[in-house]
């Protein structure tokens, strides 16, 4: 589903940020990246998000490649991923449920149908109640449970997290990670960046560590080793 | 597609509204842009008014042989009327008028009327008193038409050489303060335009990061950009509302004071007159100027 092919990325000839980084993503897996703060966790999520380009390598996201393909079908490949970040990226100027709404308006869905898409993950997300509330009167759980309800509203078949628990303290992260691990039991993939041990010695799943740019373990069902 | 439209002119309104002190700020900037822009065209009325006031009151005269007949003069008048274009008017004034108009002038001067008498005749030579809408090169050819063998056994002078400097002069003047309100009004413009540009690149600053999110949940860039534009024109189209009733206003209670500064000249009647234009000119600068700069802005974010 997701590939890295000798993927490189090089800011500035001494700033390598990844080094022929390779591995694949097949579909309905739940793989955690690690790594220190600084490792190229976000440029890797950048770039198969197509906001970067490498400098050297393929990057394919079912077939198709995302470091030559145009604009239009970049924006088509963005809407199959849900993307949560540490810092939430909400609408602040939208209610919880217009934050929510945005995403289907994007893809020119009919008012009928968001009118019942977006009740409903709100309520399975535990939202309803503050559908009228804006972001910023939200606590920051909440607001990364709005988030993440944007992020599957669409139906996508993948969600990125780029260290979605930053800013979360140990009830919200634990709720935040439930949620993620639910979501893949429903079949959709799961990236997670992260430098949170113990979410990932919890989780039991895949992780890929990345330490100077480079990948320099890939388990099955791995633990933060750094 | 019209689903769309609704929903960026929707997203248009509605962030319109929840920044509303950015929104003032970016109207009263384009307010105050569009004024001076309408301010220019005004003052350019105003100094058209004065040339032509000015201009008026430059004439050639062109004195006949007292012996010439009436219907000689009027002949050479329709010639020169058909043979020299941008003349704007030509006068006959005859021996009678001439003395007519003296005596009204100096009815209250003995000195002259005891002179007048002492004369004991009409001493005033008919003449043709000529204006033209043009610039002094005009003044001369048409001196030097009637300097022509065809007229100059009529003719018995022609002042336009007493005449010529100062005709040059004015029409020097007159064109150094188009040139310099042309200048003036360039450099203004465009410092106006940089501090709108600048107003509407503040207030989409604000939106940075969620331009970028809007980029990363797989927005179209018109579908992230339209809002931005319709906002613009939002702002211009509030703007020229509030900047053609102010100009209405100023063009209404000032009229009699510039009145009193220029006789003849009527604010109100001009503001009509050029009803369209100062339209045109508000709303091109307002909306024009709101949707421009929104639109190179919000590119820039699109581009990174």
């Amino acid at each position: 589903m997701i590939k890295f092919k000798n993927v490189t990325k090089i800011y500035s000839p001494n700033t390598i940020v990844l080094e022929n980084v390779s591995f694949e993503i097949e579909e309905g897996e739940f793989v955690s990246i690690v790594g220190k703060s600084g490792a190229g966790k976000t440029t890797l999520i950048r770039l198969l998000l197509g906001f970067e380009i490498p400098t050297s390598g393929e990057i394919y996201f079912q077939n198709i490649n995302v470091t030559e393909t145009d604009s239009l079908n970049l924006q088509k490949m963005r809407r199959k991923i849900g993307s949560i970040f540490q810092d939430y990226r909400l609408f602040n100027g939208k209610t919880v449920y217009e934050n929510v709404a945005y995403i289907l308006s994007v893809e020119g869905k009919e008012n009928k149908e968001i009118d019942t898409e977006v009740p409903k993950i709100l309520d399975i997300i535990g939202l309803s109640e503050k559908m009228n509330n804006f972001p910023n009167e939200l606590s920051g759980g909440e607001q990364q449970r709005l988030a993440i309800a944007r992020a599957l509203v669409n139906h996508p078949d993948v969600i990125v997290a780029d260290e979605p628990t930053g800013n979360l303290d140990p009830y919200n992260t634990y709720e935040v990670i439930s949620l993620l691990e639910k979501i893949n039991k429903a079949g959709k993939t799961i990236i997670l960046s992260t430098h949170d041990r113990e979410i990932i010695n919890k989780l039991g799943k895949r992780v890929i560590t990345i330490e100077n740019g480079k990948v320099i373990r890939d388990e099955k069902k791995g633990r933060f080793i750094i | 597609m019209l689903t769309n439209f609704k929903r960026i002119i929707k997203f248009a309104f509605t962030d319109f509204w929840i920044n509303k002190g950015i929104s003032l700020a970016a109207i009263f900037v384009l307010v105050i842009t569009i004024m001076l822009a309408s301010g220019l065209f005004f003052s350019r009325g105003v100094t058209q008014y004065l040339v032509s006031q000015i201009q008026d009151k430059i004439d050639i005269t062109a004195y006949f042989k007292e012996d010439v007949l009436e219907e000689d003069i009027l002949k050479i008048k329709d010639e020169i009327l058909k043979n020299s274009p941008g003349i704007k008017k030509i006068e006959y004034v005859s021996k009678n008028d001439a003395l007519e108009t003296f005596t009204q002038k100096h009815k209250d001067s003995s000195v002259l009327s005891k002179a007048l008498e002492e004369v004991g005749q009409n001493p005033f030579l008919p003449s043709l008193n000529i204006t033209t809408t043009g610039s002094a090169l005009q003044y001369e050819q048409i001196s030097n038409i009637l300097q022509t063998e065809n007229y100059s056994p009529f003719i018995d002078k022609v002042d336009f050489s007493q005449k010529k400097d100062t005709i040059e002069k004015v029409f020097a003047i007159t064109s150094n303060i188009n040139i310099f309100g042309l200048i003036l009004g360039v450099i203004l413009v465009i410092v106006a335009i940089l501090v709108v540009f600048n107003t509407i690149k503040l207030t989409v600053e604000g939106s940075k990061n969620e331009i970028s999110t809007m980029r990363i949940v797989g927005a179209s860039n018109w579908f992230i950009r339209g809002p931005f534009i319709v906002q613009g024109a939002i702002y211009g189209l509030v703007a020229f509302i509030i900047c053609f009733a102010l100009s209405f206003l100023f063009a209404y209670f000032l009229s009699s004071k510039i009145g009193i500064i220029l006789p003849g000249f009527s604010a109100v009647s001009y503001f009509l007159s050029n009803f369209w234009i100062f339209i045109l000119i508000q709303l091109g600068f307002g909306v024009g100027l709101g949707m421009i700069s929104s639109f190179i802005v919000v590119k820039k974010y699109l581009d990174i």
